[in-house]
């Protein structure tokens, strides 16, 4: 029994975050959630040749091979600096291709993602709100020509800054993922600017787009189960370093901010909700951690693990994004001051992949089923 | 990161479960008789007193040894390993820690035996969460203390034949360098001089009490550790406090039972289970148990490794009590008047099982460290936010 990290493990948080420290400041985050791809394409080379991109893609396609556990540890680095990057969508879609796709795409696209040249991200659900298989709407059409997809994915997570996509449409009763390449003709990314810059978000319209054979996979609702478990575990994974930031920055506040003669986090009302935030992110961290492990090692236990940590994690962020604010007082409330940039992420964190509300309601389903 | 045991640890599991099949009945029988052979048992086992050194007769088991060990127990719901809680709990690992040979061979053997109870004094009337302001004296007369003061809200005094206890030696009234002078003492509660009046709380239970001393004589030999060492004693002894294996269980075990609550009642003209803030509440508990019982292997897994724990116990703590709280509470406004009632269908309210629960939390949640306490101590020890 070893519920903790190997020392590779700890060397790679150290490097993830030296790097950011040294290439990521709050500033620079702020000038790359401005730039039109919003990430930095040098940054992306190097996170390439550090084996990052290729973190969880099998030696066989030129990856390095480890599993989500070592990936929690650079989400976690990331969401702590807020790094814009279209690193979790692409990681997401590396974990999809690799569960549904067949080896001969794996073999086109996996390596191409290692070595830094594709990027890619998910596009299921036509609906804002739950992931869940019912948001899935996009119907393809079956004509004597061939089969077209015809309509839009509004909320695909760095539409623009990819170049791959994995769209999952209906057919006959039946569900897909179709690999389309940014270039195809008929394809239209927008970009559609949400509260937190650091993760775009974008629509994708699909005008006559021909499916081929060789690019769609049926998948079906346990792949898809699978899919969202995932997805809920990486943000999740980002949101635990996120939320230890406003820990770290508003202790700091309570440190060194005097009011009525002394540091304000001598104040019980202060100092009890810095721990309070402190007992949260140390839980729901417990929870992420097991969830992760569960990916490849238990997947049975994957979908409760996933909702426990997504689910806890969604409600406890909110309110530590909510509270670093306002401990901060008029200041925190300031575009100037970095503090609110992690209020903004919070709350796109508890939007994606399910809420709190949403992964409770499973938990429960679950329990009554047993 | 792995959840595998090796197999000498799944050798020591399937030991213990074989004792289990063998030893424990399912039907619940917990008559005096049979209490009585299961203690002999385990104490035989030396499952008593398992994580002590075997020099003092305790079962010398590995960390990952106790952590099966209280699982497989919880999991049968089998009855505790011996009936001492105090000493096994801390007076017994202060006293292996602290004590002298002729105190290790006098009391240790009786702990791990059941013989009696002992209680803990630590709270006194003006003297609560600030445990180190304790102004209960102790002078010393030729070769004895003298004790004169009182404890209160000492739990299980009514029963108990002997008492840890805290004592003043010295620094009378100060508040500065109050942690020194304080001397802990072991002491037989029928000495002449001691009067133990039981308090009724309120659950209608009278398991705590206050404790009158009246130039009560100790003889020196009953010291544990060094005249006014007692603070150090007590810190290191409470570090031994069982981890939250059990608690997790426990905690399981009560929100199965909140499951079929919900299933079998009715609420706001619909079945309870069909309301989307009870499931939502049922769900969060669920989450809250699970982060304890992940949190209690994370910080398992840091003390296999060596890597110190600050306070993080505490966060453990502040979940588990929040939890004593809200799903006892949360069952008996469910059940809206029938949850008030006492005694009643099983299936409703459970007997009682709720309206005790409902008041009995105290005990959990204040007894240890109030919330607050533990939060103060996550704030400035972790933290480093100055003290209040």
């Amino acid at each position: 029994m070893n519920f903790g990290f190997t020392q590779e493990q700890e060397l790679l948080r150290v490097q993830v975050r030296r790097f950011l420290d040294d290439n990521c400041t709050l500033a620079e985050v702020r000038r790359i959630m401005e730039t039109s791809q919003g990430y930095d394409q040098v940054q992306w080379r190097r996170m390439a040749d550090l084996g990052w991109l290729g973190l969880i893609i099998d030696t066989e396609f030129d990856g390095v091979g480890l599993n989500w556990v070592d990936l929690v540890v650079i989400l976690e680095e990331m969401g702590r600096s807020l790094y814009p990057a279209p690193y979790l969508s692409t990681m997401l879609f590396c974990s999809a291709l690799n569960d549904v796709a067949d080896g001969p795409t794996k073999k086109a696209i996996l390596p191409g993602i290692a070595r830094g040249e594709i990027k890619g991200s998910l596009a299921l659900f036509d609906q804002p709100g739950d992931p869940h298989i019912d948001n899935i709407s996009l119907e393809a059409d079956d004509t004597s020509d061939g089969l077209f997809l015809q309509g839009s994915k509004p909320f695909v997570h760095d539409c623009g800054s990819v170049n791959y996509y994995l769209v999952a449409y209906r057919q006959a009763g039946s569900l897909y993922l179709v690999l389309l390449d940014a270039d195809d003709e008929g394809l239209k990314q927008s970009h559609s600017p949400t509260m937190d810059l650091t993760k775009r978000t974008g629509s994708l319209s699909l005008d006559n787009i021909e499916i081929s054979n060789a690019a769609r996979f049926a998948v079906d609702e346990k792949q898809l189960q699978r899919l969202f478990d995932v997805g809920a575990v990486g943000i999740a994974a980002e949101m635990i370093g996120a939320a230890e930031s406003v820990l770290a920055m508003t202790t700091k506040y309570a440190q060194d901010r005097t009011q009525f003669g002394h540091a304000i986090g001598k104040y019980q009302g202060v100092k009890h909700r810095l721990a309070e935030m402190y007992v949260d992110i140390e839980s729901f961290k417990s929870l992420v951690y097991y969830a992760a492990w569960t990916i490849t090692e238990s997947q049975e236990e994957l979908a409760r693990s996933a909702s426990l940590a997504k689910a806890y994690a969604s409600d406890a962020f909110a309110t530590i994004g909510i509270d670093g604010v306002q401990l901060h007082g008029a200041i925190g409330f300031t575009q100037e001051y970095d503090i609110q940039l992690f209020l903004k992420r919070s709350k796109w964190s508890r939007a994606n992949y399910g809420n709190a509300d949403f992964h409770y309601e499973k938990i429960i389903k679950q329990r009554l089923s047993q | 990161m792995d959840f595998e045991y090796t197999p000498s640890e799944e050798n020591f599991r399937q030991e213990v479960r074989q004792f289990l099949d063998e030893n424990l009945p399912a039907a619940g029988n917990r008559s005096a008789d049979f209490m009585d052979t299961w203690l002999n048992k385990v104490r035989d086992k030396r499952w008593v007193g398992f994580s002590w050194p075997t020099s003092v007769g305790g079962g010398g088991g590995s960390i990952m040894e106790q952590v099966i060990l209280k699982e497989e127990m919880s999991a049968r719901k089998a009855p505790p390993l011996g009936t001492c809680m105090m000493g096994l709990a801390w007076v017994g690992p202060g006293i292996i820690q602290y004590g002298t040979e002729q105190q290790k061979q006098r009391f240790i053997p009786d702990i791990l035996d059941s013989k009696y109870h002992w209680c803990t004094g630590y709270s006194e009337p003006n003297v609560g969460s600030d445990l180190a302001a304790l102004q209960c004296k102790a002078s010393r007369d030729g070769d004895d203390y003298v004790i004169n003061g009182t404890k209160i809200w000492t739990s299980l005094a009514p029963f108990a034949s002997w008492i840890f206890m805290l004592v003043r030696t010295e620094n009378f009234g100060k508040t500065e360098n109050k942690h020194d002078g304080i001397t802990a003492l072991l002491v037989d509660l029928s000495t002449q001089g001691i009067e133990i009046k039981p308090i009724e709380n309120m659950a209608g239970q009278k398991v705590f009490a206050q404790i009158f001393f009246d130039n009560v004589r100790v003889p020196m030999e009953n010291r544990l550790g060094d005249e006014g060492n007692g603070w150090a004693v007590t810190i290191s002894s409470l570090a031994n406090e069982r981890s939250s294996i059990g608690e997790v269980t426990g905690l399981y075990t009560k929100l199965e039972k909140l499951t079929d609550l919900l299933s079998n009642s009715r609420w706001n003209g619909q079945a309870a289970i069909d309301s989307k803030k009870n499931r939502r509440t049922l769900a969060r508990f669920e989450a809250k148990i699970e982060a304890m019982r992940l949190n209690g292997l994370r910080y398992l897994t840091q003390q296999i490794k060596g890597e110190p724990l600050s306070s993080e116990t505490s966060v453990n703590k502040l979940h588990r009590a929040e939890l004593e709280v809200e799903m006892g509470d949360f069952a008996v406004e469910t059940l809206g008047q029938a949850g008030l009632q006492l005694r009643g269908q099983e299936a409703v309210v459970g007997t009682g099982y709720w309206a005790a629960d409902s008041l009995n939390w105290p005990t959990v949640v204040i007894g240890g460290g109030t919330p607050n306490i533990q939060k103060n101590i996550i704030a400035e020890r972790i933290l480093n936010l100055p003290k209040d």
